[in-house]
């Protein structure tokens, strides 16, 4: 199977959708690039180059380039989902959430409910998010617990390319707003992508190692870590199970019981801010339904309660890491470990 | 394009079937009938008939607070949307959004929106579906002066030029957004801001059934045919309060009453065709008759209706599986 980046199954699977349906467009800023300008046309394709290309081959028709302008352009792909397309928005950092998310959280993912039934809103949003790329406080942070918080909302969290190109397509075939979260540390990374289109359902965990000891729950890039712990552990004999649950909302909390009460020891493992995340969210989980199993209290592993610094001296102590994830798995196990 | 008689007919009828919906709501509300917040959109009605004459199936709306109004001139069923009002399961929402949320997809109603300028974005994006899909539809977000002052209002506007959208922005100005006049809140005016933009604009008088038909013709005509954007700075008056229970201390004594006896919509329309010999008194008393008696029908049928039940809540959250 061939080998594609993070980058390239994201950018394929916007080709194929697009390909699959007239329906599906694109808009964002600078998606394409030189809107309007002199000089080369698709000059950027998104400041990281992930849709690069595919202007020339769609037309702006179907790739919209916008001004910056989050609240109109975001509520325009929810007025434009509502009213027939199956629009993929790009919010170029989530960050920028504050300037748009009233579009995105009272309106697109409440019209299904406030209207009895009776809206359709397949609306993608596509956003970069995390630290690790000396960004700073604004251009970094995880922020995807505060969208798995609104229902009506679907949210993805891929953790490689394969990952990223077969729960975008469900995204986009999807017929609720989903929120997809790209994580900007992850575009180099390579993994093994089929050439065709295929779609990876939400809410359906992925299962990334299998252990006796320790269960890991791990989201986005943190499942990489994840594996690099329990592989590194499994060599000092302790074996861990990482679950990779691929999407927060819905969230398949039967695998995630599961594979907790199996084995009694349990860290959790979210980049986000360490409040009202996904991880206390399993924590609770944990504690409300399979408490008589647990052998140890839940370990989060998670940023700080600050916001994402910019020196990287600092940055690095703020994102959780295999080490990090190590030691937390060392502490649940307990003696003989 | 002419107005017909059964044209004019028609408007007559959803302005007076408007009049009497808000006044029966209002006085359902006063007696404690009604939950939540409502807005009404009495005094007003020359200007969403005004627009909503021109438009068809193929064309979306998006509403204010204040959406009763636009949802009959768009051809929403009045007594679906009473059931809505009290909380009723056979509501236009299923009684799951009620008045501030009031909408109905199929006939292009996109919804009354309980944030303040929550609606120019959405008909940028619906403008942009009928762009897309060649459907020759257009969109028209009605915002209040208000609204006019938010940021995704500016935004829409900007964007609507720009991506050369078939949107039409209705500022309906009643002078007051909640108890704030909107000649101290709004900087510089309404047809400036559009100029601004590019965008052509209009002033009209809002109670005046047939400047504002006039002016949504031409802008409308306008979107239609691939010549983008257009605003129409509507100015009216409310008859009741922002919301219900408002004891309109704010305005001036006296205020409300002399815009019903010199400006009321409903009654210079009467005049004019009246005067001009194209509709006869008889012909709209008749109209007015059938409307009292639809909505005390409705209004009955509304009280006796089924409450929504526990099976009820956790429907309609998500449309594919979750």
């Amino acid at each position: 199977m061939p080998k594609k980046t993070y980058r390239q199954a994201i950018n394929e699977a916007l080709r194929q959708e697009m390909e699959r349906d007239h329906r599906v467009i694109l808009m964002g800023e600078d998606i394409s690039g030189g809107m309007g300008a002199p000089g080369e046309q698709d000059a950027w394709g998104g400041p990281l180059g992930v849709t690069k290309g595919i202007m020339p081959v769609f037309t702006r028709d179907r790739v919209l380039d916008t001004p910056i302008t989050e609240s109109a352009f975001i509520g325009a792909a929810a007025g434009a989902a509502a009213t027939g397309l199956r629009p993929v928005a790009e919010l170029m950092f989530v960050d920028f959430m504050g300037v748009c998310f009233d579009q995105i959280f009272n309106q697109a993912a409440k019209f299904k409910y406030m209207f009895g039934g009776k809206a359709v809103t397949p609306l993608t949003i596509r956003t970069m998010y995390g630290a690790g790329f000396r960004a700073a406080s604004q251009h970094s942070q995880c922020l995807y617990p505060l969208f798995t918080h609104i229902p009506g909302l679907k949210v993805a969290l891929p953790s490689n390319a394969y990952e990223a190109k077969g729960l975008l397509a469900t995204a986009i075939r999807d017929d609720d707003p989903v929120m997809f979260f790209e994580h900007k540390a992850m575009y180099d990374d390579e993994a093994e992508v089929p050439d065709e289109a295929y779609t990876i359902p939400f809410g359906e965990a992925n299962v990334t190692r299998e252990g006796d000891d320790v269960t890991i729950i791990a989201f986005g890039r943190m499942v990489n870590f994840a594996n690099e712990a329990a592989d590194n552990l499994e060599k000092s004999g302790i074996s861990c199970t990482v679950v990779d649950p691929r999407t927060t909302s819905p969230l398949d909390r039967d695998t995630i019981l599961e594979t907790c009460e199996e084995t009694g020891r349990v860290v959790v493992v979210d980049e986000a801010h360490p409040r009202c995340n996904m991880a206390t969210d399993i924590a609770a989980m944990c504690a409300q339904e399979i408490f008589g199993a647990l052998k140890a209290p839940v370990k989060m592993v998670t940023g700080y309660h600050c916001p994402v610094p910019f020196s990287p001296a600092l940055e690095d102590l703020y994102v959780p890491n295999a080490a990090k994830i190590e030691a937390a798995v060392r502490e649940v196990a307990g003696k003989g470990h | 394009m002419q107005l017909s008689r059964d044209d004019l007919l028609e408007a007559y009828r959803k302005m007076r079937m408007i009049r009497e919906f808000e006044d029966a709501v209002h006085e359902e509300f006063s007696a404690g009938n009604i939950p939540g917040f409502v807005h009404l959109y009495a005094g007003e009605e020359a200007s969403g008939v005004g627009v909503c004459m021109h438009l068809d199936d193929r064309d979306a709306i998006a509403s204010t607070h204040r959406g009763h109004g636009h949802c009959i001139a768009k051809n929403c069923d009045e007594r679906a949307m009473m059931f809505e009002i009290f909380g009723r399961k056979e509501g236009l929402c299923g009684g799951k959004g009620g008045s501030m949320h009031i909408a109905d997809m199929s006939k292009g109603m996109m919804g009354a929106n309980g944030i303040v300028g929550g609606g120019p974005p959405l008909i940028c994006g619906a403008a942009l579906s009928a762009k897309y899909l060649k459907t020759g539809g257009v969109a028209i977000a009605f915002v209040g002066d208000g609204a006019s002052n938010q940021g995704t209002t500016f935004e829409s506007y900007n964007l609507a030029k720009v991506w050369n959208l078939p949107a039409i922005f209705v500022v309906e100005d009643n002078g007051y957004a909640e108890s704030t006049a909107s000649k101290w809140s709004v900087a510089g005016s309404q047809v400036d801001r559009a100029k601004g933009f590019g965008m052509p604009s209009y002033d009209v008088d809002g109670h005046d059934f047939f400047a504002v038909w006039e002016a949504a013709r031409e802008a409308i005509e306008r979107a239609r045919n691939d010549g983008g954007p257009s605003l129409i700075h509507s100015r009216l008056n409310r008859y009741y309060g922002h919301f219900e229970g408002d004891a309109i201390s704010y305005k001036a004594p006296g205020e409300i009453e002399k815009v019903k006896a010199e400006k009321d919509a409903i009654m210079l329309f009467r005049n004019r065709v009246s005067e001009a010999g194209l509709l006869d008194g008889p012909a709209m008393d008749a109209v007015d008759k059938a409307c009292r008696e639809r909505i005390a029908q409705v209004l009955a049928e509304a009280k006796a209706g089924a409450m929504p039940t526990e099976a009820d809540l956790l429907t309609d959250v998500y449309t594919s599986a979750y």
